[in-house]
């Protein structure tokens, strides 16, 4: 302790101090990181998993994510996206992409579910990312709706509404409805942010609390509309527009008919 | 005995007559009955919507007073303990709470609830409807310029009662609406922010809001209504109605069915059937899902959150308006006052209260407008056809223009998803549109108009085209027209044309200034018109055809002999 005192004021004492905090900033923060990486691959690939998907892998993804899935002008690096990301994308049918436009339209899914688990396999090889969720996560009826619902409002409603009936973000990009949405998809959206939405770690919302927002959405998804239609649950613009055509023509159908002549 | 008899010496036979007799006796009800019962009305479709929104308002009392009995406008915080269950143990506002449970726990309640917004919605449909009719067909002219400001200040007070009803539930689509409201508030320099606070009861949202705009909801506005409402009716029958042009109508009479009995069944049965409508409507259509929303927070928006319809054009024309222009430009000044800097934000003050101040303003003053450039000071009880007033349809068809296109832009949102195109895109073409929208329109509206009036006159001077091809003798092929019957030509000749007027000395021989504006607002007004057929033209073309189609006639006769 002496000898540290003794060259506190050493020309390199504040070089040395300064690596210090640099390491230690360092190692909390990867440490912390690490605690937000998704957990270990629950879903065991085989070896022979990883080597289909990586021939599937170069017959239909690599003309525009590279060979290696390293990304080229057309596509992005697919290095570290993990697992749960390419069964979001694969198997809701969002890629292979259809088109190019502002963001990747929904589609018939294009490969079964064996091809979707290889292709997934491969690339879980290429670095650790998510993965592919557990089935009691998923589980709607463990979840807590309201507790759900509150995180929905706060973190989603912004763009996907309020009753989850999508939404416009700029330049042509949306955000879809997510009725329909399987529990593993959005659990899955959840943690790789595909497209426009922003990532929501286990840090930021715990997979407990995930699975709360899943049991909201399956809720409201299963006890329909308590007032009857719901006009595409898109607020006071489909009702404005109801009244006005529906609700206006019949009134008027009905002036016409007691202002009309016996003949 | 003897003196009940010396005052009413006639003696009912039957127990009716005796109880209609007690009445009349005292109130004097059969002078009313006589005086209203001989009301004539005439008949025409356009002429019921201010009877639909009359209607959609005695629906919002009943339906209103059912919700009172329940609702609870307390903005004390208590956890949700209702049979809805997503939101079962969430923290909230007494008021939304008790909105929870007149939907899920109240028996009827849900209904009742979508009746009163429903019939809302409605109330200001019909009456803007009403107003489109008024003004198209020029019925807001002498002697009913007064009955129009009523009219107008009712439609205000509308949107006044809707939205301060939609604020109410304390969910977070209305806390959404009122924090906008707030920000407009506190972009008025100066004292902008001391409203907000006097409104709010502190810093937006407080705890008094939904206590205040409950009284004002379900007292104050609807006895303005109310009041307004008698005043519009009284005025009516002080004006009679109004009707369309016709054989036999005249600016002195009224064609149409008495109040009693034709009118009173009438218009009884048809609020049945406006109930009956907005019944069906409520009870098989969601309105305002109040438990999709979740209670207000002042931090989450969710997609999707407009006003209704009533108040869209206002929040549209917040959403046109560019926050900045260019770089640097943001429309936001800082002002030195002596007390310190204020600051205007023109980029919410602007879009907020200026359009809305503009067609505000030209609906109010349009009947001194007009009146002022036509000199027209005569009363007017027969209406105009929108096309025998090119200029004043089309002035009205640039305001519906105007209108629809921020009424349009407050649902940019959800154009941009449906029909797959971008959100920027949609705002700047609407941002054009705003602008030269109504000048287009304008400019078609009046073409139309005339193109109209060039038909009635080609019609009544030679007939409807029957699409049957003659061939006289000498090869000459002619389409037979044939004449309209004098009831129709009636319709299409008789209508007061203007023309425009060169500005008029005073007795000093000097033109005004003023008078040289007016003169040019009617050359702008009445320059194109279309001449109403004279009867000599009349008679010149119907002398002329009736010969050719007849003489064509007897050819074909004789062809097909």
């Amino acid at each position: 302790m002496k000898a540290l005192s003794q060259r506190r004021r050493h020309p390199l004492a504040a070089i040395a101090l300064l690596l210090m905090a640099l390491l230690m900033v360092g190692a909390i923060y990867s440490a912390a990181s690490s605690a937000n990486q998704a957990q270990a691959q629950t879903e065991s690939f085989s070896a022979n998993d990883a080597e289909e998907g990586e021939k599937l892998f170069a017959a239909n993804c690599a003309s525009c994510h590279g060979l290696g899935a390293s990304g080229s002008s057309a596509g992005p690096s697919l290095v570290g996206v993990g697992a749960a990301s390419v069964d979001f994308q694969v198997g809701s049918g969002r890629m292979p992409l259809q088109m190019d436009g502002p963001q990747a339209q929904v589609k018939p899914v294009q490969f079964t579910e064996e091809q979707t688990r290889q292709l997934a396999a491969y690339v879980a090889t290429l670095g650790a990312g998510p993965a592919i969720p557990d089935e009691e996560i998923l589980d709607a009826s463990e979840g807590d709706p309201a507790n759900g619902g509150e995180l929905f409002r706060v973190n989603c409603a912004m763009c996907h509404n309020a009753a989850a009936a999508g939404g416009a973000l700029t330049r042509g990009k949306f955000a879809p409805s997510l009725e329909g949405s399987s529990e593993k998809h959005i659990y899955e959206a959840m943690v790789t942010g595909p497209q426009n939405m922003p990532v929501f770690n286990d840090a930021n919302i715990s997979p407990e609390d995930k699975r709360d927002v899943i049991a909201f959405l399956k809720t409201i998804e299963e006890q329909g509309s308590p007032g009857g239609a719901d006009l595409g649950s898109l607020g006071p613009v489909s009702e404005g527009l109801f009244i006005w055509v529906a609700g206006l023509g019949v009134v008027i159908a009905f002036t016409v008919w007691l202002t009309s002549r016996s003949s | 005995m003897s003196s009940s008899s010396a005052i009413n010496a006639y003696q009912p036979k039957t127990r009716v007559g005796r109880v209609t007799n007690f009445v009349d006796s005292r109130v004097g009800g059969s002078g009313m009955v006589k005086e209203f019962g001989r009301k004539i009305f005439p008949d025409h479709w356009t002429f019921m919507f201010g009877e639909v929104a009359l209607y959609s308002f005695v629906i919002l009392l009943i339906s209103g007073t059912f919700l009172t009995f329940f609702f609870d406008p307390s903005m004390a915080e208590t956890h949700y303990e209702g049979s809805y269950l997503p939101l079962r143990g969430v923290e909230m506002s007494v008021a939304y709470a008790s909105s929870l449970d007149i939907s899920f726990d109240v028996r009827g309640g849900l209904f009742m609830r979508q009746v009163h917004h429903w019939s809302a919605l409605l109330f200001v449909a019909a009456n803007a409807v009403h107003m489109l009719r008024v003004f198209f067909t020029g019925a807001f002219r002498r002697p009913r310029e007064l009955n129009w400001v009523v009219g107008t200040s009712l439609l205000i007070m509308g949107l006044a009662a809707g939205f301060t009803g939609y604020s109410l539930p304390d969910d977070l689509l209305s806390g959404n609406g009122l924090r906008i409201i707030d920000g407009v508030v506190k972009s008025i320099p100066v004292v902008g922010t001391y409203i907000s606070f006097f409104l709010f009861g502190g810093e937006f949202p407080g705890t008094a809001i939904i206590g205040r705009l409950y009284v004002l909801h379900i007292l104050l506005i609807p006895a303005v209504i109310l009041l307004l409402i008698g005043i519009h009716l009284f005025m009516v029958v002080i004006h009679k109605h109004t009707q369309y042009p016709g054989p036999g109508r005249t600016n002195t009479n009224v064609v149409g069915y008495p109040v009693g009995p034709v009118y009173a069944a009438k218009a009884g049965g048809f609020f049945f059937i406006v109930f009956g409508i907005i019944a069906a409507i409520s009870a098989a259509f969601t309105i305002n899902p109040i438990w999709n929303y979740g209670p207000y927070d002042p931090s989450p928006v969710s997609a999707g959150t407009q006003p209704d319809w009533y108040i869209g054009w206002v929040d549209g024309a917040l959403r046109l308006m560019p926050g900045t222009l260019g770089p640097n430009f943001d429309f936001e000044f800082n002002i030195p006052f002596p007390w310190g800097v204020n600051t205007l934000s023109l980029n919410v003050l602007f879009p907020a209260l200026v359009p809305a101040g503009i067609v505000f303003t030209l609906m109010l003053a349009w009947p001194w407008i007009e009146s002022w450039v036509t000199k027209d000071k005569r009363e007017h009880h027969l209406l105009d056809r929108p096309r025998n007033a090119p200029t004043r349809t089309g002035v009205g068809v640039a305001g519906v223009v105007f209108y629809c296109t921020m009424w349009a832009a407050a649902s940019s949102d959800l154009i941009a998803t449906h029909f797959l195109v971008s959100l920027n895109d949609v705002t700047y073409w609407l941002r054009i549109l705003v602008v030269v929208g109504p000048i287009i329109g304008f400019m078609i509206a009046r073409r139309v108009a005339l193109a109209l009036q060039r038909k009635d006159r080609e019609i009544a001077l030679h007939g409807r085209e029957t699409g049957r091809i003659v061939r006289l003798p000498h090869g000459e092929f002619i389409e037979v027209h044939e004449p309209v019957d004098d009831y129709k030509r009636y319709q299409l000749v008789s209508f007061e044309s203007p023309e425009a007027y060169a500005p008029v000395a005073d007795a000093n021989g000097h033109v005004s200034r003023s008078e040289k504006l007016r003169s040019r607002a009617s050359r702008f007004f009445f320059e194109d018109r279309v001449a109403p057929v004279t009867p000599s033209e009349l008679h010149a073309s119907h002398a002329g055809h009736h010969g050719e189609i007849a003489d064509a006639q007897d050819r074909e006769s004789i062809a097909s002999h």
